[in-house]
């Protein structure tokens, strides 16, 4: 049987033991009266159930994981040591070689038609094993499965604890859930981690760190020109943190006054639409925002700077930032107004009851008492903006210039580990490695802003309550 | 079986009418004053034609079982229902004969002059000093930073608190107990010097150490402010108030001197209510 028949018996055999289980607990328990009410029997009916299947099936579910991980390199080993000893003592390389060779015969059904007659033997001896196996493994997992069922099934009697034991099981599940994601972050950290080390063996730390010039075009041969490669990240830094700011400047105002219309004057039935109108913006892909940010935002700025008489280059930080933080209003706007919303009532009537209008209400009670909320929402606009990287990839440029004037094009980091990633790459040059650098630098000031922000929520925290 | 049954018949005062109000609603020279007073929740209506006026420097109790309209009735007069979209409000409300849901009326200054103690303590997430302050700045009362000291100062010692806080005029409000924080929300409401004190159940959240402690201060308040307290507790009534108000499913059924309304009741379903047959 293939793995999906296992597993559609195996559920199968779940869903029969839920009920076998529960059949049985109310068989042993002491019925009462006549409403059909059950005594002494220690959890209710289902968890017994639920025991019965979790015996059938996570045993037999180890069993099958394991046996699937391991089988194919079991069977390809045992098939190399069944060719002759001149055909073993070949290089590794060219082993996995022949036995792809092998397994595509294999798996073509056509063994037959293989001139070479090792290859025909290895085949047909690997289709062999292979058979062996699948058999093996479907017999031993029914069966290790129906073991499961009969022992739950034996275990069932009144004082048997089956809710502790269901719960037990259902709280390592959820741990194991949770230290999935921990563990899928600890690895992405430590694979950025590793290679930088590797980048830093080629390029001192201090360039990466304090130098002013960005041109990651390495020498591809030893006798190439003009192309040394100068990797100082301060160019991109900039670029990033002129851009997060404008668009902060853009969004923080505009996503702040408009939560406070829309949870304190606005109506029910406004609010209700405008709310998630609001929130569509969150949910426009960014290569959309890429584009109008190019095509629209950029040629108006520069019109327009060319009208008052300014040089503004058709790439520009301005425009990338203004997209930007129209993109990103909906982070600070939709926070705030959850937040601003769950100010108690009281407050705002011990204010009002004072004679204090709305305005000197919002603006000397309601949010001060927000405020932790305001800044968590700000700091989450912060760390999309420093990530953003379509919109700049169209709009602002490639040019790693370093400038804090907003009229002239610049790149960022999240840009650069792009263009530098796309395309054919070997992963051993400095030019490829540097990518890593730099996300771990984009890595280490998210972590510092997100630190920085629990400071002062933690802060404002102490003093309001 | 039977007997366990509530005796629904005997629940008689669903039957009993009201027809006007009974007692003396009405006094000489009112501070406060309401006539036809008529509130509606959608199309709900809570309160049915109230008169009643409040006289000035007295203590008026408003007693009742929930949901008979005192809070909303005492909402009424400083107009803190106005922040209640669906809550109309007709009749007419006078304070010193001003009419104060007249179109010239500003309800801001209105609740400078009417001031609120509500039900649960709310300090605002300020410290002691910003707490009572609050007020006075936004009405400008003190012109620089020792005319505050000085309205804190006084406030805090009008509502019994300043002995206990002095040290700890920039510790949070929030950090109080239940009783402090009351007496808190009592010395932030006298700093913007109002003239009435509406207390919507004050002591209900607190023990009855710190509800003595308010009480005591009531009395004192009372030289210098007109009070209208809503309360559940008729003990509580009978201590603080001089006269006492009894509502009735949105209506107002006796008024009488505080005496007269918990020793011989004029209506009957006052005479229910504080003999503990209902309520």
């Amino acid at each position: 049987m293939s793995v999906q028949t296992i597993l559609i018996t195996l559920f199968a055999l779940l869903i029969f033991s839920f009920f076998i289980g529960r059949k049985r607990s109310i068989a042993v328990s002491t019925p009462v009266g006549k409403t059909g009410g059950r005594r002494n029997l220690h959890s209710r009916p289902h968890y017994y159930g639920y025991m019965v299947a979790i015996w059938a099936g996570i045993p037999a579910l180890l069993i099958l994981a394991l046996w699937t991980s391991f089988n194919s390199s079991i069977i390809s080993s045992l098939t190399v040591s069944g060719l002759s000893d001149s055909l073993q003592s070949q290089s590794k390389d060219a082993i996995g070689l022949m036995m792809n060779e092998v397994k595509n015969l294999a798996e073509s059904g056509n063994i037959a038609a293989e001139s070479d007659p090792v290859l025909r033997n290895a085949a047909s001896h690997y289709q062999r094993l292979q058979g062996i196996s699948t058999l093996a493994k479907t017999v031993i997992v029914l069966v290790v499965s129906l073991l499961g069922m009969l022992i739950g099934w034996r275990l069932i009697s009144p004082k048997m604890r089956a809710r502790n034991k269901v719960e037990t099981v259902v709280r390592w599940a959820m741990i194991l859930c949770s230290s999935i994601a921990i563990l899928a972050t600890v690895g992405i950290v430590f694979s950025v981690l590793f290679e930088s080390v590797h980048f830093f063996k080629a390029v001192p730390p201090s360039d990466f760190l304090f130098g002013t010039t960005w041109s990651p075009q390495t020498a591809l041969r030893e006798d190439q020109v003009g192309s040394s490669g100068s990797f100082g990240a301060i160019p991109l830094f900039v670029g990033t943190l002129l851009i997060s700011a404008i668009a902060l400047i853009i969004a923080v105002p505009l996503g702040l006054m408009s939560a406070i219309y829309l949870s304190e004057y606005a109506g029910k039935r406004f609010r209700s639409v405008a709310k998630p109108v609001l929130e569509i913006l969150a949910g426009i892909p960014t290569v959309v925002y890429g584009f109008f940010a190019a095509l629209t935002v950029a040629p108006f700025i520069r019109h327009w700077g060319e009208a008052i008489g300014l040089s503004v280059a058709s790439e520009s930080a301005l425009a990338a930032g203004l997209v930007m933080g129209i993109m990103i209003i909906p982070f600070v706007s939709s926070l705030s107004d959850d937040v601003l919303s769950a100010v108690p009532q009281s407050m705002r009537d011990a204010s009002y009851g004072m004679g204090a209008t709305k305005s000197e209400t919002i603006r000397q009670v309601i949010i001060p008492a927000a405020l932790p909320g305001i800044v968590g929402g700000v700091l989450l606009a912060a760390s999309r903006a420093i990530g953003e990287t379509m919109i700049v990839v169209m709009a602002a440029g490639l040019s790693a210039k370093l400038t804090i004037n907003p009229l002239e094009a610049v790149t960022t980091v999240t840009v650069q580990i792009v263009t530098i990633l796309t395309g054919d790459q070997e992963f051993d040059s400095p030019k490829t490695l540097a990518a890593f650098a730099l996300a771990l630098g984009l890595f280490v000031i998210t972590l510092l802003l997100n630190y920085v922000a629990l400071h002062i929520i933690r802060k404002y925290r102490e003093q309001y309550e | 079986m039977t007997e366990l049954k509530p005796d629904i018949e005997k629940r008689s005062e669903f039957d009993i009418e009201i027809n006007g109000t009974v007692g003396k609603p009405f006094v000489d020279n009112p501070k406060m004053s309401s006539r036809n007073c008529d509130v509606f929740y959608g199309d709900k209506q809570a309160i049915f034609d109230v008169n009643l006026d409040i006289a000035n420097n007295e203590i008026i109790a408003m007693i009742g079982p929930s949901g008979c309209g005192k809070s909303t009735y005492l909402r009424v007069l400083n107009r803190m229902n106005d922040t209640i979209p669906i809550c109309k409000v007709t009749g007419e409300h006078t304070l010193d004969g001003e009419d104060i849901y007249g179109k010239k009326q500003d309800p801001v200054l209105l609740r400078a002059r009417v001031g609120m103690v509500f039900q649960k303590p709310n300090p605002f997430p300020k410290s002691i000093y910003d707490n009572v302050a609050y007020g006075a700045r936004l009405h400008g009362l003190a012109s620089n930073r020792s005319e505050l000291d000085d309205v804190v100062e006084s406030s805090l010692i009008k509502a019994g608190l300043f002995k206990e806080v002095k040290d700890d005029l920039n510790k949070p409000g929030t950090g109080l107990s239940g009783g402090q924080q009351q007496r808190l929300c009592i010395a932030r409401a006298i700093a913007v010097d109002p003239e009435v004190i509406l207390m919507d159940e004050p002591t209900s959240a607190l023990d009855p150490i710190a509800t003595a402690l308010i009480e005591e201060l009531m009395d004192e308040l009372k030289e210098n402010y007109t009070i209208a307290i809503v309360t559940h507790s008729m003990q509580q009534a009978a201590r603080v108030s001089q006269r006492t108000a009894y509502f009735h499913l949105g209506k107002l059924v006796e008024v009488n001197e505080t005496d007269k309304v918990f020793t011989n009741p004029e209506h009957q379903l006052t005479e229910n209510y504080i003999t503990g047959r209902f309520g």
